[in-house]
């Protein structure tokens, strides 16, 4: 992007986001939610769109709605309805949708979001719940939708309940917008309703874009891109999105309402289908279904129930725990908060502990696609460690091998330290006949000490480690080496 | 032919239950009823008899081995195919589910099961229920019992003439905007349209889900209080299925009208009725009162804009059921290049003219621009007919008036006029909109020889009093149920009368 | 309400009916006059009437978030008029959704 444009415009971004919940069973039927499954295996009747059938609402999947809405700060409405939204597509089994319209269960509530230039508060039009379609495979030689000879369905997704929380224009930036989608999806993990997999489709995010004229009160035409499959692809196809527009409007040219696809490789949008072949999707109160009606007890229970969220936590890890703000924000972001906690409710230092987490942890589930919250080591473990290392049991290097072995599921940290004999020497008398076999053996290099020269120690203390087997502790044998040769 | 088939369902119940009789000779004696009646009434789709044998031989195997059996059972029965069941074509007489075998059953056949009534088979019926003559169906027409050159009515003919025709004691119909009240009216049988939600939905194939509800056919008034507590009762499977427990239906049924009050329908006693269903209107409603109700004339001001509120919700609320009919999951495909073509030209081919015609408009009243003249007005007509029968019921226990403006129209003449078959509905269609239980009680024949129907409207869960006021005027006029006249079906056991 | 057939055209493609000419010409004057009848619910209410889409009315109707068993995939296709590998099979899709 040129620096002359970017100046002159402002771009204007509303985010619509699906979130598949994981509750045991569908939105409307009783059919397990299975991901990954053989085609069709979890399907009824009623996800099927049988004749006849008739959809019951899941009441953890109300919950779950219920539970979003409060964490965003949402009104939830005291009455709200299903509607119909009507469009005819073979992996919809009833050719309509199951939605919310006009009275949506959760309304106006707002997200805030750390961007470079400070906080920036994004506001929630709305969260409604949804049932998701099933998957179309398209059969032939490109693979994709075009060109495709034919297409195959399965619909084991069919049902399974959606959450989509439409945000205000509020974004202006591809970071906002980042920012926003982290944000929204580090509340989403830490409520515990969704897997919300980005790449996976569990989670998945549309973008409303328009530019105009810095200083101009009126919206420009929207344009809603879809298909990007993680908050990196969001961001690189809201900057080229928001390039298209400019070159368009500085060549003249009108920019269309429609709705473009975002191709993750070539890294461009095209058209998928214009305003004009928009459908009319003929919204009406689903007449199979009855109003929602939360009472005040409920949603207190729900409330009460909230466990600590994304922006509480990062506060509490800086102001309470004394981590820096950043390191704060990297363990809430990869859902470590519950471990870190744990560690330092077991005696554990919380920088300390945060450092493993951050670092060697992370480090460790990374490699192996993990999730870090997903890495099989408890908070207590993590505290035993650390104090191995502060009582100088364990030396740093030594400490990994040990945490690795207990990623490894051999044990606890004291256990593995115990089974492997990785116990520091600590004791003189011990580390005394060493530093002496040591001297002993290199004269010439015990000399240069006595001589004067002070980087000769480091040979010997070398020396010693290895004829210790590494478990010497290194501050004493500097400390008996100088003792002997300069003392 | 066996006399077995004149019976009613309460006496071949207690002629089973005294070992006189066995399941599979009653159902045995109504099989061979069908077969030498179906080839003119064709009021079923398809004929059970395996079924119906072997469940039959069942129910005796289980009463001599003192096993426990359902309330009716060795009771038979002929089903609406409009209701799912599994493994059994279930067409709703339409091209686009000629070979469709749903794989589960509707909740209202699990519950005929269980009171082991034996289904000998699957009725005709307008197209997915939309008409009120069966003339609708895809595959054929259904004939009147009292008259083989006229309709039964409709949507649910078939089931209403197999009643009619001694083929079956019971029947299961559907009720959106009259299709149970209007085909008893015109077959001179009892049918009753439930409170909404009393009875479940799950497995009915629906037409418009806020109006359907199944109910029964039969040939006197305790008969279809006894199905209908067959079928009744909540069911988790249907969100609108009513929580609380279902009334009493026959506590209080032969109880007489003493102290009732009934209101007369003034709007319906207007213009648009034939003098024949007027004359036994009058007399009807003349002797409840010598039958010691009390009598009140009463107003349903907002009734007569009911049709016109019924031909948009019902069309609109079709239109988005009949979407799934689409070739991909199951039913007639029709190639096409694409699965766009494919679908509509898939739906093109198997909906019929009535069929297309609702879908046409329910797809028009729920677009963009018309929804709020349209649907939302005709739902605001909807809360202003509720609120007429609330002051209505606040004067009287039940409202009678006529089922139907006149009685059995000839086959063909009103097909090529949607709306004059549609104004068929208007004394029937008010109930629908209010979710409110009625009844058509047959009370006499009119100059033709054919059966006139009073209608008994009753409030919400108002069924008792419904029921026992039809009992009372049944057991005072003793109509008899055998179809006569000139062109008239044989009478079972003898010659035509 | 007059419809034209333009308008005709457009609520079939809308519904998925391919229509012949004279099906639509039929229609079209069909239609017209069943609009015209029905539009009387405009006079008969106003909008501070509310509407009412459940003539029972109840609200919190829930299902226990416990699963049951779905159907055998055998049993999941066994009404589809084309299958392959234990999925649906349809022509080529042509423009996107959802
Ligand atoms: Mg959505
Ligand atoms: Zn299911």
């Amino acid at each position: 992007m040129s620096t002359v444009t970017e100046t002159t415009y402002e771009a204007v971004i509303g985010l619509e986001v699906h979130v598949e919940l994981d509750t045991r069973t569908k939105m409307f039927c009783s059919c397990a939610i299975d991901f990954g499954g053989e085609p069709n295996t979890r399907t009824c009747p009623v996800c099927l769109g049988q004749p006849g059938s008739l959809p019951v609402v899941n009441r953890e999947a109300v919950a779950a709605a219920i539970k979003l809405g409060l964490a965003l700060g949402c009104r939830i409405a005291p009455t709200s309805e299903f509607h119909r939204k009507n469009y005819f597509y073979p992996d919809m089994p009833k050719d309509y949708q199951i939605s919310q319209y006009d009275v949506p269960i959760c309304l106006g509530g707002s997200l805030r979001v750390d961007t470079s230039e400070g906080e920036k508060v994004v506001g929630i039009t709305r969260v409604h719940m949804e049932e998701d379609t099933g998957k179309s495979l398209h059969v032939g030689t490109s693979g994709r939708i075009h060109g495709a000879d034919y297409s195959l369905v399965d619909y084991n997704r069919a049902g399974i309940p959606l959450l989509e929380i439409v945000s205000e224009p509020d974004v202006r930036s591809a970071e906002e917008a980042k920012a926003y989608l982290t944000e929204l999806r580090a509340i989403v993990l830490a409520l515990g309703i969704s897997d919300a997999k980005l790449e996976e489709g569990s989670m998945r995010c549309d973008a409303n874009i328009s530019i105009r004229p810095a200083g101009q009160a009126e919206y420009g035409t929207r344009v809603e891109v879809k298909n990007m499959n993680s908050v990196r692809s969001l961001g690189r196809a809201i900057e080229y999105e928001i390039a298209r527009q400019i070159d368009m409007v500085e060549a003249g040219e009108r920019i269309v309402q429609e709705t473009r696809h975002w191709n993750e490789d070539a890294g461009t949008t095209s058209t998928l289908r214009s305003k004009e072949e928009a459908t009319d999707y003929r919204y009406f109160p689903d007449p199979d279904l009855v109003a929602v009606a939360p009472d005040s007890a409920w949603i207190e229970q729900i409330r009460a129930g909230l466990p600590e969220l994304p922006a509480q936590a990062r506060t509490r890890l800086r102001d309470e725990l004394g981590l820096p703000a950043d390191r704060a924000g990297t363990v809430v972001g990869n859902r470590l908060v519950g471990r870190l906690d744990e560690a330092v409710a077991a005696g554990a230092s919380a920088p300390e502990a945060a450092n493993w987490l951050v670092n060697e942890i992370t480090g460790w589930a990374v490699e192996r696609g993990m999730e870090p919250a997903e890495a099989p080591v408890t908070g207590v473990q993590l505290a035993e460690l650390v104090a191995l290392v502060g009582d100088g049991t364990l030396s740093t290097k030594l400490a990994r091998e040990v945490l690795t072995d207990v990623l490894e599921g051999k044990g606890s940290p004291r256990g593995i330290v115990a089974e492997r004999g990785l116990e520091q020497i600590s004791d003189t008398g011990a580390l005394e006949a060493i530093v002496d076999q040591v001297i002993a053996e290199q004269a010439d290099a015990a000399q240069r000490v006595r001589d004067g020269n002070a980087k000769a120690i480091g040979a010997l203390v070398g020396a010693v480690m290895k004829a210790s087997q590494g478990k010497a502790n290194p501050a004493m044998v500097n400390e008996l080496l100088r003792a002997r040769l300069l003392g | 032919m066996s006399e077995l088939v004149t019976r009613t369902a309460a006496e071949l119940r207690d002629l089973l239950a005294a070992g006189e009789v066995s399941a599979r000779e009653v159902a045995q004696a109504h099989l061979d009823r069908i077969r030498a009646t179906d080839g003119r009434v064709k009021a079923f789709l398809k004929v059970l008899d395996e079924q119906a044998l072997a469940h039959a031989g069942d129910v005796d195997r289980r009463r001599a081995a003192g096993e426990p059996l359902g309330p009716l059972a060795g009771v038979p029965l002929a089903l609406k195919d409009i209701l799912a069941t599994k493994g059994i074509e279930t067409t709703c007489a339409s091209r686009i589910l000629e070979t469709y075998r749903p794989p589960y059953d509707a909740t209202v056949v699990k519950r005929l099961r269980q009171a082991d009534v034996v289904v000998l088979g699957k009725t005709n019926m307008d197209e997915f229920a939309m008409g009120s003559s069966t003339e609708n169906s895809a595959f054929s027409k259904t004939y009147n019992p009292w008259d083989l050159a006229r309709v039964p009515g409709g949507s649910s003919g078939g089931s209403s003439a197999a009643v009619a025709a001694f083929d079956a004691p019971l029947g299961i119909g559907t009720d959106t905007g009259g299709s149970i009240r209007q085909p008893a009216a015109f077959c001179g049988i009892v049918g009753v349209k439930p409170t909404y939600g009393l009875v479940s939905r799950f497995g009915l194939i629906a037409f418009a889900s806020s109006l359907d509800q199944v109910g029964p056919f039969a040939r006197s008034v305790t008969d279809a209080a006894l199905l209908l507590d067959a079928i009744a009762g909540h069911d988790p499977a249907d969100s609108t299925s009513i929580p609380e427990a279902k009334p009493d239906f026959l506590a209080g049924i032969d109880k007489g009208v003493q102290g009732l009050r009934v209101g007369v329908v003034r709007e319906f006693m207007a213009e648009g009725m034939e003098p024949g269903v007027r004359a036994r209107v009058d007399e009807a409603v003349a002797r409840l009162e010598k039958l010691g109700a009390t009598v009140v004339d009463v107003s349903l001001p907002h009734a007569s804009y009911g049709v016109a509120a019924y031909y948009l919700i019902a069309p609109s609320e079709a239109s988005s059921n009949l979407s799934r009919y689409d070739g991909v999951r199951y039913g007639l495909r029709v190639p096409g290049e694409t699965a766009e073509e494919m679908m509509a030209n898939t739906r093109a081919a198997g909906f019929g003219p009535e069929v297309k015609r609702r879908i046409m408009i329910g797809t028009y009243a729920l677009s963009a621009g018309y929804y709020d003249a349209y649907y939302a007005q005709a739902q605001r007509v909807r809360t202003l007919i509720i609120r007429d029968f609330a002051e209505a019921y606040a004067q009287c226990d039940v409202l009678v008036g006529p089922t139907t403006p006149s009685t059995a129209f000839t086959v063909g003449e009103k097909v090529d006029d949607p709306l004059a078959m549609y104004l068929n509905d208007v004394y029937t269609i008010p109930s629908n909109l209010a979710g409110a239980p009625a009844l058509s009680l047959p009370i006499g024949l009119d100059e033709h020889h054919l059966p006139v129907g009073l209608q008994v409207m009753a409030p919400v869960l108002g069924e008792p009093a419904m029921f026992r006021v039809a009992r009372a005027l049944e057991a005072d006029l003793a109509f008899d149920p055998t179809p006569r006249g000139a062109n008239a079906l044989e009478t079972p056991g003898g010659a035509a009368a | 309400m007059a419809l034209s057939t333009d308008d005709v055209r457009h609520v079939a493609r809308l519904a998925r009916l391919a229509l012949s000419d004279e099906e639509v010409e039929a229609l079209r004057s069909q239609l017209s006059d069943i609009l015209a009848y029905a539009e009387q619910v405009g006079e008969a209410a106003g909008g501070d009437v509310p509407p009412t889409s459940h003539a029972y009315p109840l609200a919190n109707v829930f299902r226990a978030d416990e699963p049951h068993e779905s159907l055998s995939p055998e049993e999941a296709i066994s009404t589809a008029p084309e299958a392959e590998d234990g999925r649906f099979r349809v022509p080529k899709i042509v423009g996107g959704e959802a």
